[in-house]
């Protein structure tokens, strides 16, 4: 099983196979991070540039983590920071950046298409670290690892994503991961989050949480994304937290040892309770600790060989 | 053409008499872990680990490293080559422990299995098993227990196989056309 790929715009166009190797991969790396000394020499000499166009915590750590614990040299940019302010493109930034010789070039942005633009124009390769309301393909990945860790397969799992899947990326990517296994996804959501067309996707849909939530073995909670606007889609946070927030009582219909997963910032009291995010079941720490792996395994399956 | 270098019995031989070269060199099997190389280094290491327990009564803890992460030549593969998982289940500071190969050839192995070990602390030694050693060594490296020596020529291929997942045991070598 090769890895051939120049990029990793998504999760749409990968095969199983694909992702399974990328989980494999990420299950040889976890190790490393448990380490006294976090350090492998395999990037040694790999620059990293991360360009990050939207706020970001988790993924940006996550990524410089990841390459550092590789042994590459990472330089993150912030759009702030950057010449953006001064009205430089995209594209001029990136072929600047790209004159400078790095190996990828981690992008998150808020335009959908915005990395596949510059994996056209770019010798390096791209990784796509969130664009708009498109795909999130690393937390997808990292979610699907955290998944078959708990629950040892993928194929037979029941999930339930609940919150706001329009605007989700996270949502997204997740659904193009899971339908290329034997799983079986609902979305849920009041009617004004769900996008047409979600059911081509090849997931049900349902309205209600107590519904949606009923014999799963994943439940994966998504924050309003009030950013692209999420919040103008309901009457009040007030009204949806007392529809569609996850609290203890709903999990008593789910499996018995069912895992809840959020991709974070978390919005207490909103899309989930403290008892839930803090409680037994939830997984959302672990879901940081290998989002490091993943990305180590992007990093090396992108830029490890000669390229 | 392909010769027989080693059948079963002279496998296990060499085994044998390389588990009593560890236990003598080390007098005995104190402080004494072994690190088996992926793949067939993991299958050596147990053999040896078995050996070990039917003579001196003592289970050893066997370890798998994989290599791939510290290979020097990683960044001329043309496919990235697949890293498998390095399970070391012990503390290696202050242990002598036993690197197990299957073939010692330029010895670019065996500087990164020594530099993977390094990073998980400091033993006290390292020392190196190999049923074969094919010689056309590249780097200042030479094993403390060797099963068979022969000097293969470069167009020659020394192949180990190994019941565990070959379903056979012999060492062959043949010379590609």
């Amino acid at each position: 099983m090769n890895w051939s790929r120049k990029d990793l715009l998504g999760i749409r166009d990968l095969s199983r196979e694909d992702i399974l190797l990328l989980l494999d991969t990420a299950d040889s790396f976890r190790e490393v991070s448990r380490r006294d000394i976090k350090k492998v020499p395999t990037l040694r000499g790999k620059t990293v540039i991360m360009l990050f166009y939207e706020p970001s915590t988790r993924t940006r750590v996550s990524f410089e983590i990841a390459a550092k614990r590789l042994s590459a040299d990472t330089v993150a940019i912030s759009a702030a920071t950057s010449s953006a302010v001064k009205g430089e493109t995209l594209k001029d930034t990136a072929r600047n950046i790209e004159s400078m010789r790095p190996d990828a070039v981690v992008i998150r942005h808020s335009m959908a298409g915005a990395p596949h633009m510059l994996s056209g124009i770019l010798d390096s390769a791209v990784v796509n670290a969130g664009d708009g309301a498109h795909e999130h393909p690393t937390q997808a990945l990292l979610d699907l690892f955290t998944m078959r860790e708990k629950k040892e397969t993928l194929d037979g799992l029941r999930i339930a994503i609940i919150g706001d899947i329009a605007h989700s990326r996270v949502a997204r990517s997740n659904i193009f991961a899971l339908s290329k296994f034997d799983t079986e996804v609902t979305c849920c959501a009041p009617p004004t989050m769900l996008p047409p067309g979600l059911e081509s996707l090849g997931v049900k849909v349902a309205y209600r949480i107590e519904e949606a939530v009923a014999g799963k073995d994943v439940i994966m909670m998504l924050r309003i994304q009030k950013e692209r606007g999420g919040a103008s889609f309901i009457p009040s946070l007030r009204e949806y937290a007392s529809f569609y927030c996850l609290r203890e009582a709903h999990l008593e219909k789910a499996q018995k040892d069912v895992i809840i997963m959020h991709p974070g910032p978390i919005n207490r009291g909103v899309e989930i309770s403290d008892r839930v995010a803090d409680g037994p079941y939830s997984v959302i720490l672990n879901q940081v600790e290998n989002g490091v792996a993943v990305r180590m395994a992007v990093l090396y399956l992108s830029i490890g060989g000669e390229g | 053409m392909v010769r027989v270098l080693l059948d079963e019995k002279a496998i296990d031989r060499s085994i044998t008499r390389i588990t009593h070269e560890i236990l003598e060199k080390n007098q005995g099997s104190k402080d004494l872990s072994l690190v088996g190389i992926r793949t067939r280094g993991i299958f050596l290491a147990h053999r040896i680990s078995e050996k070990i327990r039917k003579i001196e009564g003592r289970v050893l803890p066997v370890g798998v490293l994989d290599i791939t992460m510290y290979r020097d030549d990683i960044a001329r593969q043309k496919a990235t080559l697949q890293v498998k998982k390095t399970d070391i289940p012990f503390d290696v500071n202050d242990k002598t422990l036993v690197l197990v190969d299957d073939v010692l050839y330029t010895g670019r192995t065996t500087r990164a299995a020594i530099d993977a070990i390094m990073d998980l602390g400091r033993p006290r030694k390292i020392q190196l098993a190999v049923l074969i050693d094919r010689g056309s060594r590249e780097l200042p490296i030479q094993p403390d227990y060797t099963g068979f020596s022969c000097g293969a020529a470069t167009e020659e291929q020394v192949s180990v196989r190994l019941r565990e997942m070959d379903g056979t045991d012999e060492v062959l070598l043949s010379k590609s056309l």
